[in-house]
């Protein structure tokens, strides 16, 4: 894989502490790599990450979810990796829209106390990161050290 | 906010996994299509879904899937003879390529248009 030079975080619901400050970790992580990050989310989701980083420190561009999947629909818009967030069915539909309209590398991060079952559900094509992390965000994280490491910071 | 939420809708069933409302749609529409994710239905609306995304009509109502990340999936129902025609004119063009490339139609009313697999072979 060439250097990656973009990449797009999609949140799902943020009622799953993990989420946020893995988000915020991540885009820390990939902005370090010289990644250009934009991170896609709800109204709720997207505040939340606004009030933990108020100066965009670490978040530089957001979108809309519904948005960024309208211009990828219209082929306006797509990225080199996306990391989507997901720990309801709804997450999981929202993963399969993007994959299906981008042509980029796919992580699934799958979280929260239905972890397992949900991510034995995902058979589109996307590279799964799985741990049962609801409040705190350490298996997550580490285990996104590994894949990252592996296949995108090398 | 897609303009559907402003529009005249009868929710048919709310909360439900994908593929329960997948199911729904298939066994209570006259004539049901498959589609991509992205698909624009209305004005703005892009669909999301598992693909491929079963699209309903039943009478002049388009039976359809509407998915909200807090809130998982619904099935709405909205009055449109205009996008159940844009539908079904998309099905004659599929079937129109199929005849040009295979010499026979491809049947993509009430089966899936590819299989869930073959959506990612692009």
């Amino acid at each position: 894989m060439d250097k990656p030079g973009t990449a797009l975080l999609v949140m799902g619901c943020p009622e799953v502490p993990t989420q946020t400050s893995v988000v915020l970790y991540l885009a820390n992580k990939l902005n370090k790599a010289g990644i250009d990050v934009t991170v896609a989310g709800t109204d709720a989701a997207l505040k939340l990450t606004k009030v933990a980083d108020p100066e965009g420190f670490y978040i530089k561009k957001t979108d809309d979810v519904d948005e960024t999947i309208a211009q990828m629909a219209e082929k306006k818009l797509d990225f080199d990796l996306v990391f989507a967030f997901m720990h309801s069915d709804a997450g999981v539909v929202y993963a399969a829209t993007i994959t299906a309209l981008s042509h980029a590398k796919v992580f699934a991060l799958v979280f929260g106390k239905n972890a397992e079952t949900l991510a034995e559900a995902i058979d589109f094509p996307a590279e799964k990161v799985v741990a049962k992390a609801t409040h705190n965000p350490t298996p997550l994280k580490n285990k996104l050290d590994k894949v990252l490491q592996q296949q995108v910071i090398a | 906010m897609s303009c559907i939420e402003q529009m005249k809708y009868d929710l048919l069933l709310e909360r439900i996994s994908f593929k329960e409302a997948r199911e729904y749609i298939e066994k209570n529409s006259d004539e049901v299509y498959y589609v991509n994710p992205g698909y624009r239905i209305f004005k703005d609306y892009y669909v999301i879904g598992i693909p491929p995304v079963a699209i309903g009509a039943k009478g002049d109502d388009l039976i359809f899937t509407y998915v909200k990340p807090c809130h998982g999936t619904f099935v709405m129902k909205i009055r449109s003879p205009e996008e159940i025609e844009h539908l079904r004119e998309n099905e004659r063009k599929k079937v129109m390529e199929s005849l040009k490339k295979n010499g026979k139609p491809e049947d993509a009313t009430k089966a899936p248009a590819a299989s869930y697999q073959d959506m990612w072979k692009k």
